[in-house]
């Protein structure tokens, strides 16, 4: 004989399988009809086959993409050196602008200043600003290699987003921390060192992520000034054949480094969904 | 009691804007003795402890450590907060380091202890307070009776002349309490001189050579244990003694 305890198990088991299943069914379902849909739609319209040639041409493609590989190194090592000092030159304005220092009071204004000001003009122009006017000055000593100057110019927009991040960073660290630290023996420096810091990052690690994913796309503003890279080797075969195929070869080079930094991101914020959403019917 | 008290406190004052905190407090600690500090929350305990420390700044009065001033503006903070050590209510253990690392951390960097000898010790404290095999783990894997275990541990690992105990089982459920209590009693016993903030009465009347009762910002009555507590004087203890008694 069967107890009422594990009958009632069972049945209940054996209802979290079907409803499993029945969302299962009803995702995949709704993925094929949307996606599909949009697919059909595109294919259909009038235009379709003039796109297909223009935008998606196999032929076109195997020839530009070579040469747009080729350029995209250049992307990634600019990525790369300018990745490297914003951070560390993000994280020099995060602790000036937080510091309470005397002698870094004309530091915190100088901080102030450049964060809004930065923060406040596209990447776009600054890259262009720099790229043509600091060359105009003339001024001895001063790198006029315009893929050098587009790598200044987006170390110091992208430096000043990623000093708030640093600097929201370390306000997540609370203040009973800095004070256990200084009751310990550590000076200002050393609780900042070992204690604040190591915490503040931990916590920002996403948002830092998502704004060097950011980065990674942006390094093809320089193509404004005129160095060779993926985005404009691109443009320049464009031109030449007057097909935008080779665009979307240097769209798919950006992305195919983008996705996986993205799903990294995810995987750092991801809480388990069925922990978020309320575990009952 | 003779010699130099190991921390003298005189006259201290302290304001949070308009809201007097500490109001002329006189106190004196000698070697090997335990004086707790008892009395309503918000009396003034734990910024007493706080200034002492040099955690926050006095505004009037004076504080001596071994003789010496220690508020005196041109006192080097950090070296008087290496000669003290303080444990606080909320544990504030520093979470991206290992256990064994929260206590090695202070002799490493603040006596230039070698790496090795400083976990060496800090594993030697661990042992001694419970908590042999948690070394590796990080605070938050811990209860709270073993994180403040750990936190004591972390106190006394810069050897200090004196500890400071701010209320360091308020935040523990009560079936914890006992094994924090019982590693200040041993250390009592070792002769540790401590500064003792607490609301337990009982242990404070066990473990204290004196017995000082704040009360809002002022030293309202000091003496033995037995006296303060069985026949309190000002009617301002006993009226706090009662609560605590029936609530």
């Amino acid at each position: 004989m069967v107890t009422p305890g594990e009958d009632r198990k069972a049945v209940r088991a054996e209802a979290k399988r079907r409803s499993a299943r029945r969302s299962a069914t009803i995702a995949t379902v709704s993925t094929i009809v949307v996606i599909g849909g949009l697919l059909a739609f595109m294919v259909t319209r009038p235009g379709w086959s003039n796109v297909h040639q223009l935008f998606f041409n196999w032929d076109e493609f195997k020839k530009a993409f070579p040469q747009v590989l080729k350029a995209f190194v250049i992307d990634m090592k600019l990525f790369v050196i300018v990745e490297i000092c914003v951070l560390a030159f993000g994280l020099i304005v995060a602790l000036t602008r937080t510091s309470v220092h005397p002698v870094l009071a004309p530091g915190r204004l100088l901080a102030l200043l450049y964060v809004d000001l930065l923060r406040g003009i596209p990447t776009i122009l600054v890259v262009y600003l720099i790229g043509f006017g600091v060359p105009a000055l003339a001024i001895a000593g001063v790198p006029t290699d315009p893929l050098v100057l587009g790598g200044i110019a987006l170390g110091l927009s992208y430096g000043a987003y990623v000093s708030e991040v640093y600097r929201s960073g370390l306000q997540t660290v609370h203040p009973s921390q800095r004070m256990a630290a200084l009751s310990v023996g550590l000076t200002h420096l050393q609780s900042l060192r070992f204690v604040v810091l190591p915490q503040a990052i931990r916590n920002v690690r996403a948002p830092l992520l998502n704004d060097f994913i950011s980065l990674q796309k942006d390094v093809a503003l320089v193509a404004i000034l005129g160095p060779q890279e993926a985005y404009r080797i691109a443009q320049i075969i464009q031109g030449e054949d007057f097909n935008y195929t080779p665009l979307l070869a240097a769209a798919l080079l950006y992305f195919a480094v983008t996705f996986p930094l993205a799903r990294i991101l995810d995987r750092m914020n991801r809480r388990d969904p069925a922990q978020m959403a309320l575990a009952v019917r | 009691m003779t010699g130099t008290p190991v921390i003298e406190v005189r006259g201290v004052t302290k304001a949070y804007g308009e809201h007097e905190v500490l109001r002329g407090i006189d106190l004196r600690l000698f070697e090997h003795q335990a004086v707790a500090l008892i009395g309503a929350s918000g009396s003034g305990k734990s910024t007493l402890l706080r200034c002492i420390d040099l955690l926050e700044e006095i505004d009037d009065g004076d504080i001596f450590l071994d003789g010496e001033v220690v508020t005196d503006p041109s006192v080097e903070p950090v070296a008087v907060r290496r000669r003290l050590a303080m444990v606080f209510q909320a544990y504030n253990l520093f979470p991206n380091l290992s256990v064994l690392d929260n206590v090695a951390l202070g002799p490493t960097h603040v006596h230039g202890t070698r790496r090795a000898d400083a976990r060496e010790e800090a594993r030697v404290l661990l042992d001694r307070f419970g908590l042999a095999g948690r070394e590796r783990d990080h605070p938050d894997r811990l209860s709270g009776g073993q994180q403040q275990r750990v936190a004591i541990a972390r106190a006394i690992a810069t050897k200090p002349r004196a500890l400071l105990l701010d209320e360091v089982t308020s935040a523990l459920d009560p079936e914890l309490v006992g094994e924090v209590l019982a590693i200040i009693r041993d250390l009592k016993q070792d002769g540790m001189t401590m500064l003792i903030a607490t609301h337990e009465m009982a242990f404070a009347r066990e473990v204290a050579d004196e017995v000082c009762f704040l009360h809002e910002g002022a030293i309202l009555e000091r003496g033995d244990p037995e006296q303060v507590f069985s026949a309190p004087a000002a009617p301002e203890t006993r009226r706090f003694l009662r609560r605590l008694v029936a609530p």
